[in-house]
């Protein structure tokens, strides 16, 4: 479990997370929605550890990240899979490296283990001879597809995804998100998502934290979003869906 | 940086690797620019002696001293910090500006090192290499060119260089090369992985890689100088 304790973050003067409190749901799909510079990517970099909170607790499974050493920071984060708007794939290795990057820096598998393991994730994201290809010659949805093989090779509990629709069309959005939403029950994980696709929240929103303005403005499931008592979001909603 | 690697054998395959990359990949221009640098120094050096009260091995002697003491140092690494450097800080900022370094961190690997050491460790061992072979095919370059333009026979150049040599100042330019390797390549780690924005800053900071080591090789090469001769 994931859970945020009044999680504050400035740039200069501007207040860009102000008393974010929540709590991540274990096995399910946690939507971070909100508009374009509301702050839900900075919540999940200071979730991530790619950015220090001013103030505040970003506690797994009763740790806080933001106050444990270096080494324990490392511990927790081969517990973590990301996959990145842009896939984030190391750009000098192919598919199969890319996926067998972590494998070989934290495990002690043998050479067929590791390739059993990365056929096993490339199959699982529906993809097949593609092992030796570089991140330039696949598309932007297979780039997606790689990077979410390549963030379950380790077997994750938490797994943070981050605009995972973006730059993809409605079918392979439909194909990325239900992906997520099959791993993510399949291994019991912790799954957030930063999202403004309001067809991914229609999908699988389970639980989903809407952020207006630096803070948590709603939270709730998506059967009550349409009714939350929220303008702001509201406004979000209408403009997304009309 | 400086920390102990995740996994050794892969720090050290990819420390092989870069030292492939920058030495193998540089031999071309430190062959060019070594054979030019000999032999263009021989030429101006016989146009400014003309006097015959000077034997002419004396230019063996002046076109190896030079090379050895400056020229394959300082100017090859010049070049260096334009080839090696500017490719450093490319390939870091544009990895920082895609979020590749981003996945390392999330990934619990400390991504400076795994980065910036490498790079490094394999400058300090192949720079002097590469300066060493510099040194030789500038001296070979000086005494052809001698020799097919007719300035001064292999053997005189030979013998002046032979006369005028001391060991300690091979020492001196290994010296400086470890130092410029350093210098150049911490520089360039650094422009790249504090790249922020896109692809305008990247080739913000390889431009600003190549300024700021070269500025400071010349000022190792000055503050060397002084205190080592």
């Amino acid at each position: 479990m994931i859970e945020l304790k009044q999680i504050n973050k400035s740039f200069g003067d501007k207040h860009v997370l102000q008393d974010v409190s929540v709590t991540f749901k274990k096995g399910r799909p946690n939507l971070i929605i909100g508009a374009s510079g509301s702050g839900k990517s900075v919540l999940m970099k200071c979730m991530v550890g790619l950015m220090q909170p001013d103030s505040g607790e970003v506690l797994y499974e009763g740790k806080d990240f933001t106050t444990i050493s270096y080494e324990d920071k490392k511990l927790i984060r081969r517990e973590i899979g990301m996959l990145f708007q842009g896939g984030a794939l190391f750009d000098s290795l192919t598919v199969e490296q890319n996926i067998m990057f972590p494998l070989n820096m934290f495990t002690e598998m043998s050479k067929e283990e590791k390739h059993d393991r990365i056929n096993f994730c490339l199959n699982r994201v529906n993809m097949q001879n593609v092992n030796k290809l570089l991140p330039s010659e696949i598309s932007g949805g297979m780039k997606k597809r790689v990077g979410i093989a390549r963030a379950i090779a380790m077997n994750p509990k938490y797994l943070f995804c981050d605009e995972p629709n973006s730059g993809l069309d409605p079918i392979t959005s439909r194909v990325i998100d239900s992906l997520i939403l099959e791993i993510t029950e399949e291994y019991d994980m912790t799954t957030v998502i930063n999202t403004h696709d309001m067809k991914t929240v229609f999908d699988i929103g389970d639980h989903i934290i809407y952020i207006y303005q630096g803070k948590k403005a709603w939270d709730g499931g998506k059967d009550g979003i349409t009714t939350a008592d929220s303008d702001a979001l509201q406004e979000f909603v209408k403009a997304s869906v009309f | 940086m400086f920390t102990r690697p995740e996994r050794f054998a892969i720090y050290y395959q990819r420390t092989m690797m870069e030292m492939v990359s920058i030495g193998i990949g540089s031999l071309p221009i430190v062959a060019i620019i070594s054979l030019f640098i000999g032999g263009v120094t021989t030429l101006q050096i016989a146009y400014q002696l003309v006097t015959g009260l000077v034997p002419s091995s004396i230019i063996g002697s002046i076109v190896s001293d030079s090379t050895i003491l400056e020229f394959a140092p300082t100017i090859t690494c010049l070049v260096l910090s334009g080839r090696v450097g500017s490719s450093i800080a490319s390939e870091i900022g544009t990895m920082k500006v895609s979020e590749q370094i981003d996945a390392l961190e999330v990934m619990g690997i400390n991504s400076s090192g795994f980065l910036a050491l490498p790079k490094i460790t394999a400058a300090l061992f192949v720079f002097p290499l590469l300066i060493m072979l510099a040194m030789g095919l500038s001296i070979w370059g000086g005494m052809m060119i001698g020799d097919l333009a007719e300035i001064l026979p292999s053997e005189a150049f030979i013998r002046g260089a032979r006369s005028s040599f001391r060991g300690f100042t091979v020492t001196f330019s290994l010296i400086k090369s470890v130092v410029y390797a350093f210098i150049i390549t911490s520089i360039s780690c650094y422009q790249g992985y504090y790249t922020t924005g896109g692809a305008l800053e990247v080739g913000t900071s390889s431009t600003r890689a190549v300024v700021y080591s070269s500025v400071m090789v010349l000022f190792a090469d000055y503050l060397l100088a002084q205190l080592l001769l």
